[in-house]
């Protein structure tokens, strides 16, 4: 019960295919958790169902013990669970600090003000002058998102997150088409992320995985077929077989 | 690393300011081209206040299709409940032209609250026909209920008093037309206030990708309804200012023409800038008089062929040229 964060029996079916099968797994504040599987395992379906984009078949999320499973997105973001996007979905033509500073004002439910200027609130704006300069994107912070590399949307995205003041924020691969050279800074923002945080991360480069999380589930087939630690994770057979396993074979073949 | 932070949001600061003084350039440039249309045109102040009118509407629509990115072919339900107000109004005794716009207006966020909680409903071609829809529903009431509109024949001989107690409306259309290019002003610094407050930024990302709106926690729905109402109040002060001028309300004020006429003046002149709705409605309609004064059998044809011009040259409308010619320069 001492759980900030549990999803239980999580299903989903669309027509006929199960999708999500039956997904339990609970998460403690500060927690590190990396959920990694095979194309087409059902990770960023199990992330639209736990953030409420869509609406699972059966089962419950529970959020700080209160049941969530029937609000919508934007109810749940309020409440502290908070993703960010396998690909990016920003505004290209607005800034990384039109972007910050509209979600810290949307926290403070001053967003939707008519007659307030966007930038007359000099609380807000060293507030998202410190999130910007957590995230080393200051020197970017007045460029169109359209404009600036990659890797730096990516990194604008967990700033939206983290904007959000989070209680449980869930990582769509967040180094994904990042050029390999930038990655040391997606990886450096994700050390930095507040310890009380608890993250999900979804991510398929592995080296990342083991050095930011300390508990691995796999998922497999739209079921979980593996929970431990990240120094097992290789070791288990059945995750060789499903997630592994061709790789392995071809191999053994050659 | 805080030192070079500092640093790089000193150097960003200028280009907030640059934006301000383009507005109030802007602001300047409508007041000199008020003043000269006045000077210039004095037999044809009566047109003057009609692109005044149309501007507001091509106005409201800019809220709703440039800002929020809700394609509508149905604003002049709008426009044209604003002017029925106001019509109905002055005929039974209300004939303050302040009071009036207020009616118009108040008419028009009411009709906006409507019309939104309808459309917002549906999404992309649906909603289009839904707001198709809706003007021809209007259009069609004010049809039907003659006794209050007129029907057909309109709402003829409205008697407004004079402004503010001292000046009467006069032939030539002077007091209508410094009234509303005065209500036009007011209204476009009004504006330029509401989309550069938070609310506009919200209606900007909206209209961007409501998925990532929603993702920061922001509802979608009410924040589209309140520019609505916005802009119902926007094109009924349009509808109102309309009715004082010309002294009538017809069915055309209420009509799908008008409405794809409005939305043809915005894209002319380019969505999300404000700026490009009056330029918009400046030309078309300042074409429109020219060349059917040239030639009454083909000035349709003309201004097809300007629209077409304009829309192969500029995609993004007349102000987007600007942009461009200013990007060249930088």
């Amino acid at each position: 019960m001492s759980d900030l964060f549990r999803v239980e029996n999580l299903s989903k079916s669309f027509g006929g295919l199960a999708v999500s099968r039956n997904i339990s797994l609970s998460m403690a504040e500060g927690e590190r958790l990396a959920l990694i599987g095979p194309n087409g395992a059902g990770k960023t379906t199990f992330v639209n169902l736990v953030t409420g984009q869509i609406k699972p078949s059966a089962g419950r999320v529970v959020l700080n013990g209160e049941d969530v499973t029937q609000l919508g997105a934007v109810r749940r973001v309020r409440k502290g669970l908070v993703r960010t996007f396998q690909v990016t979905r920003l505004f290209s033509e607005l800034t990384p600090e039109e972007h910050v500073t509209l979600t810290v004002l949307q926290r403070e439910g001053k967003a939707s003000r008519i007659l307030s200027r966007f930038r007359g609130n000099s609380a807000v704006a060293d507030e998202v002058h410190d999130i910007l300069a957590t995230l080393g994107l200051l020197e970017v912070a007045r460029r169109k998102v359209g404009q600036i590399a990659y890797g730096q949307q990516r990194l604008l995205e967990i700033a939206i997150a983290l904007a959000l003041k989070p209680k449980v924020l869930l990582l769509d691969e967040p180094a994904a088409g990042v050029p390999s050279a930038d990655t040391p800074r997606i990886e450096q923002a994700l050390e930095r992320l507040p310890p009380s945080l608890a993250v999900l991360m979804i991510e398929h480069d592995m080296d990342l995985v083991f050095r930011f999380a300390k508990r691995v589930v796999v998922l497999a087939a739209g079921g979980i077929i593996f929970e431990g630690l990240p120094s097992e994770v290789a070791a288990d057979p059945k995750v060789r077989e499903a997630y592994l396993g061709n790789y392995a074979n071809a191999r053994s073949v050659a | 690393m805080q030192v070079m932070a500092q640093a790089q949001t000193v150097s960003a600061a200028p280009r907030a300011k640059g934006l301000w003084w383009r507005d109030v350039i802007g602001i300047m440039l409508i007041v000199i081209c008020g003043a000269a249309g006045y000077w210039l045109f004095p037999d044809n102040l009566a047109l003057l206040t009609r692109i005044v009118a149309v501007a507001l509407l091509v106005l409201s629509i800019d809220l709703i299709v440039g800002y929020c990115g809700v394609a509508t072919l149905g604003q002049a339900a709008l426009f044209g409940a604003g002017a029925y107000a106001a019509g109905i109004a002055c005929v039974n005794g209300v004939t303050e032209p302040m009071t009036l716009i207020a009616i118009g207006a108040l008419a028009g966020a009411t009709a906006g609250l409507v019309m939104g909680a309808i459309m917002l409903r549906a999404h992309g071609l649906a909603q289009l026909v839904l707001s198709i829809a809706i003007v021809q529903l209007f259009h069609e009431a004010a049809n039907k209920a003659s006794a209050y509109t007129g029907g057909s024949d309109g709402l003829a001989g409205l008697m407004v008093s004079p402004l503010f107690g001292i000046f009467e409306f006069d032939l030539w259309g002077k007091t209508a037309y410094l009234m509303g290019f005065a209500l036009l002003l007011l209204v476009f610094i009004l504006l330029k206030f509401i989309v550069a407050s938070p609310f506009g930024m919200l209606c900007r990302g909206i209209k961007q990708d409501p998925v990532r709106i929603r993702a920061m926690g922001a509802f979608v729905f009410p924040v589209l309804l309140k520019m609505f109402v916005i802009s119902g109040a926007v094109a009924g002060m349009g509808g109102a200012l309309a009715a004082i001028s010309t002294q009538v309300v017809g069915l055309d004020s209420v009509s799908f023409e008008l409405s794809a006429n409005a939305l043809v003046m915005l894209v002319l002149g380019g969505l999300g800038t404000l700026y490009g709705a009056l330029i918009g409605t400046i030309i078309f309609m300042g074409f429109e008089h020219m060349v059917s004064a040239i030639n009454p059998f083909h000035w349709m044809t003309m201004v097809g062929a300007l629209l077409i011009a304009v829309v192969l040259a500029a995609p993004g409308g007349l102000t987007s040229l600007a942009e461009k010619l200013r990007g060249g320069k930088a």
